[in-house]
């Protein structure tokens, strides 16, 4: 019988009656709180049966960290679409695509699932294949091939995923 | 006092009308791009365009617009939902685009010299 | 203003289905498919302001989650040619339940 963190389920129970209750949006008919509280316990039932409840399957505890990593990935999100925008729009349209192969990653398995989204997410960049020690990515403009931005973005997501050191 | 409600108000809508805007205006650039760009792994970055920053801003259009009430939680749980599964879904095209071994052009891609061309 | 963002949003989603139509890959329009119902969510967000009715935002929901497992389906559809495989015989590499490589 594996370990089933007792914080875990406490949070997962949180989570799930909020969404019930912000779903549903009635405080006062019994008969729906009812059938809430049963769907909760229902869910609860078959997490633990599966026993997937782990730090990934309920990731609410990085979510102080993940705010400052939001706010960072927003700019840079902002950042990418003028300079993407700006090159879909002209009317000569120059590309240069690039394959690079990215080695700095960070260690845990949701530190780097954190990494290869917030790639995809930048417009720009695709992370099209993960292997065990890099990402592929697909660049639209040879700008944005810097390591450099790269090993940063790795390291705020190793951050955000509560690594306690870097390894860069 | 009930100027200030008034003036508070106004000038909500019309924050939430100008994100919804630029959102709106950034999802037609990106639908631009889709069709407008020559390769299939080029197009997945003009189609990002539309999962995140359109999103951003016409989500948070909204939700300006329809203040603190259930509907601006479920338009965040939608935000969210979006934010979760659009880049797993760009991730898993452009996999299987990659595995099926559909080569991308690299190099650099511009347009003819206006001499080369027919009417040039 | 709403009115006028809603075309915005379908004239976005007509020039998309231009490339679903074009698209001489198949993984072009699977991208094409999955940017429309994108666009079909957000454009759901706002018809619900439109006719005020704040329930639409409950479709909106549905249809996001929808539109992911259905491009997550036709993708494993097309790369394996059936959806009747076992976890195990698609991933390259198993991992142990719960072990974090």
């Amino acid at each position: 019988m594996r370990y089933i963190g007792v914080r875990y389920i406490i949070a997962l129970i949180i989570v799930l009656v909020t969404l019930w209750l912000v779903l549903s949006g009635y405080f006062n008919k019994p008969l729906l709180l009812w059938l809430g509280s049963a769907s909760v316990i229902f869910t609860i039932i078959l997490t633990i049966r599966m026993r997937i409840i782990d730090n990934e399957s309920v990731p609410y505890f990085n979510l102080f960290r993940m705010v400052p990593y939001l706010v960072w990935l927003v700019v840079e999100i902002w950042k990418s679409t003028i300079i993407i925008s700006a090159t879909i729009l002209r009317p000569d349209m120059v590309l240069t695509p690039r394959l690079i192969r990215v080695k700095t990653l960070p260690s845990s398995g949701f530190g780097r699932a954190l990494f290869a989204n917030s790639i995809t997410l930048t417009p720009g960049t695709v992370s099209i294949d993960l292997d065990d020690d890099e990402v592929i990515v697909h660049t639209l403009l040879k700008e944005m091939t810097n390591r450099g931005d790269f090993a940063e973005m790795a390291r705020r997501c190793a951050i955000a995923a509560g690594e306690k050191e870097p390894a860069f | 006092m009930i100027e200030w409600g008034v003036w508070l108000d106004l000038a909500r809508h019309g924050l939430a009308g100008a994100m919804m805007l630029a959102g709106a205006c950034f999802m037609l650039i990106g639908s631009i791009g889709v069709l407008r760009l020559p390769d299939f792994y080029a197009r997945i970055h003009a189609a990002g365009i539309t999962d995140t920053l359109a999103t951003i801003f016409l989500l948070g259009g909204m939700i300006v617009e329809s203040g603190l009430t259930q509907t601006s939680a479920k338009l965040a749980l939608v935000g969210m939902l979006l934010f979760l599964t659009s880049p797993t879904a760009t991730h898993a095209v452009a996999n299987a685009a990659h595995k099926a071994g559909l080569k991308p052009r690299l190099g650099t891609i511009a347009p003819p010299h206006p001499r080369d061309r027919e009417d040039g | 203003m709403i009115f006028f963002i809603s075309l915005l949003i379908t004239l976005s989603m007509a020039l998309i289905l231009a490339r679903l139509l074009r698209g001489p890959q198949l993984y072009d329009r699977v991208l094409a498919v999955n940017s429309f119902g994108t666009k079909t969510v957000l454009f759901l967000c706002l018809f619900s302001f439109l006719i005020n009715r704040p329930d639409g935002v409950d479709i909106a929901i549905l249809y996001a989650l929808m539109n992911f497992i259905g491009t997550i389906a036709v993708l494993k559809f097309f790369r394996y040619r059936s959806l009747d495989i076992a976890l195990s015989d698609m991933a390259p590499r198993e991992y142990a339940a719960g072990e974090d490589k």
